[in-house]
């Protein structure tokens, strides 16, 4: 894992202090709310609508379990027992009382964590395939470049105040986990025919009232070129992205304004310029010792097939659901990635108790786990896993209320925070997805319904990724009443595409009924091995519409 | 249509909290709170709070709609509702988890 360095932990200490300070200043009157609120942002401090939320950066999803036992503090100590991981690999805390968070930050810096970039009009914090360093289908971790990004990005002058907030992703595999082309920008690790690693760049991507899927604008980026290549498009956003509206001020409206083709052409004058400088050239050695923090665990050398593993698949069916859908596949034999659903059937997505996130830390020091991952799917994830051990985890995990086996299915459904605790909601979000979740609960359904990802959000900016959802859900308010609209055939992976509107929205205790009747239409018209998406866009949404509106 | 009855809302300075307006203070609960019948006395109150703005008691004032029920004051809107009791998905906190301590 990263470890600040002496820089690293000067800064953030510096930034606890400076905003200590500055909440004094505040509660001493000295400065206004006006003042006072850009400050507090910059530190991941909102106020929603029934208290203060602090939002806790987890830089490329990454934790170790004593930055886990420090969230369990913080959720026990001045919030209300709980946290919430985000779909931007985050986690928020909904209670924080204004006067507590300094001493929350203090604690924070102990641990090497923070809130920068996680709101305000910054880089904000790069995220990552979750996966990163363990998936067999994975060219190179992209953690470390993901790092290098924070970096540069962290304290860089130019993008302090930009036209409006700014994300990173970054891929290291053909397979995209990490909704790369929704992002403003996307880093994905490529090879070229030559077989050398290098840096397919997109920009404009994002989600909110305008979606756009993100456009190539350099096809292979070398690595040691990739911060002049990123200056080089932070700077055309720069200086031609839109300051005087905020809906239109995001990289995406500028690169569909301009065209792909445009914003290539001034990017890679911008690039030629900065390259031809050589302040931006990352040295090869920087790479190298940002890596090495990175460097997997010292793998075993074991047998793919684990006699420990099969034998409790036979005995245990629950093992064996969980094994089924749970599991990914390891680059290194005899292991396995173990995604542990944080959607219990009926439960709120995203939501981690301060007894959990204790219990997941003394997992992972009984087996040796140096890290778990946060996924934007709201989902945690033990990336390194013997196989031999999968048994006594799944059994741990299932006591603690974890190991809901559900990965990837209809139930593992994404839901912003909606109106049950944000102040720009419309509508709520969470409620709709146990209402789903519930429905869909019956565990032989959901294995036959197959891969189907459901993203609700309670406005249109979109944190519930509805736009990427295969089925997607937007809450919006008619006349002081919640309403969900349909939305089919998006996806947030390497197909990405957004999803279409199917018509009028439904009530709230309509949506799960008409989305059931959706699904329904699927199971008639699948074709083989078809998953939901691949049904959608091959038929068309007209049978779906005329079926969810029959009895509306 | 005549104008809603309305209260007044903020949120405390020091630990975000949720307030109402009730004669020259501010309450925790709803049901407390003072409702306005018409925008005159409703706008004059809004005025009146910039004092605890400017005291750094609270933050973010503003007016919203209500109805008077037989069983008391209800928002006309959902946010307002929610935001009065706590969390619809978690029960156990916010304002609504205090109501029968």
């Amino acid at each position: 894992m990263y470890r600040y360095d002496e820089f690293d932990a000067r800064f953030v200490t510096e930034r606890v202090a400076q905003f200590r300070y500055q909440v004094e200043r505040r509660l001493s009157g000295e400065l206004t709310e006006d003042e006072f609120k850009p400050l507090r942002l910059m530190n991941g401090l909102y106020l929603q609508l029934h208290a203060y939320m602090l939002r806790i950066a987890v830089p490329y999803g990454t934790l170790s379990a004593r930055q886990l036992r420090m969230l369990a503090h913080i959720a026990r100590k001045y919030d209300k027992g709980y946290g919430h991981f985000t779909t931007r690999q985050n986690i928020q805390f909904n209670w924080p009382k204004l006067v507590d968070v300094p001493d929350i930050l203090a604690d924070l810096a102990t641990v090497e964590m923070h809130a920068l970039q996680t709101s305000g009009n910054c880089i904000r914090n790069v995220t990552a395939d979750h996966f990163a360093g363990a998936a067999a289908d994975e060219i190179e971790d992209p953690r470390p470049i993901a790092e290098i990004i924070r970096q540069w990005s962290s304290l860089h002058p130019e993008f302090s105040y930009l036209p409006r907030k700014f994300k990173i992703a970054v891929g290291g595999a053909a397979h995209d986990r990490a909704a790369l082309k929704f992002h403003d920008v996307a880093v994905e690790i490529v090879k070229n025919e030559a077989g050398e690693t290098g840096y397919r760049v997109y920009a404009g991507g994002g989600m909110g009232r305008t979606p756009y899927v993100a456009h190539v604008v350099g096809d292979f980026v070398a690595t040691t070129d990739i911060l002049a290549f990123l200056e080089a498009v932070m700077r055309v956003y720069n200086q031609s992205g839109r300051r005087d509206n905020m809906y239109k001020s995001r990289i995406k409206i500028l690169v569909n304004a301009l065209g792909p083709e445009e914003m290539r052409r001034r990017i890679e004058r911008e690039f030629a310029e900065i390259r031809a400088g050589g302040t931006l050239e990352v040295p090869a050695e920087e790479i190298a010792r940002i890596t090495d923090y990175f460097a997997p665990p010292a793998f075993e050398a074991l047998s793919d097939v684990s006699p420990e593993f099969e034998a409790t698949r036979e005995a245990d069916v629950d093992f064996r659901a969980w094994s089924d859908v749970n599991l990914a596949a390891h680059r290194a034999p005899g292991y396995s990635i173990v995604t542990i659903s944080l959607k219990p059937i009926g439960g709120v997505p995203g939501d981690a108790s301060h007894e959990q996130l204790d219990a997941l830390a003394e997992l992972m020091d009984k087996f040796g786990i140096a890290e778990i991952r946060v996924s934007h799917e709201q989902n945690l994830v033990l990336p390194h896993v013997r196989k031999k051990d999968l048994s006594a985890i799944h059994a741990r995990l299932a006591e603690l209320g974890l190991a809901t086996p559900n990965a990837g299915l209809v139930t593992d459904i994404i839901a912003c925070p909606g109106l049950d605790y944000c102040d720009l909601a419309n509508a709520r979000a969470i409620p709709i997805a146990q209402r789903l979740s519930e429905r869909f609960a019956d565990l032989k359904r959901q294995r036959d319904i197959g891969e189907l990802k459901i993203k609700i959000s309670g406005c249109i900016n979109a944190c519930g990724h509805h736009h990427a959802g295969h089925i997607g859900i937007l809450g919006v308010d008619k006349k002081g009443v919640e309403f969900y609209q349909l939305q089919l055939g998006g996806s947030g992976a390497e197909d990405a595409s957004i999803g279409e509107i199917l018509g009028p929205g439904f009530g709230e205790h309509e949506i799960v009924d008409a989305v059931e009747r959706v699904v329904d239409v699927y199971l008639e018209r699948r074709e083989g091995s078809e998953r939901f998406l691949d049904t959608v866009r091959r038929v068309g949404l007209e049978p779906f519409k005329e079926r969810a509106y029959a009895a509306h | 249509m005549a104008n809603l009855p309305q209260i007044l809302t903020a949120n405390r300075l020091r630990d975000g909290d949720v307030v109402y307006w009730r004669g020259g203070t501010w309450v925790t609960a709803l049901a407390d709170a003072e409702v306005f019948p018409d925008d005159a006395a409703a706008e004059a109150m809004l005025k009146a709070a910039d004092v605890f703005v400017k005291g750094r008691e609270v933050v973010n004032p503003y007016l919203f709609d209500v109805r008077i029920a037989a069983d008391g004051v209800k928002p006309v809107k959902e946010r307002e509702i929610i935001r009065a009791a706590g969390p619809t998905v978690r029960v156990d906190l916010g304002k609504q988890s205090r109501r029968y301590v």
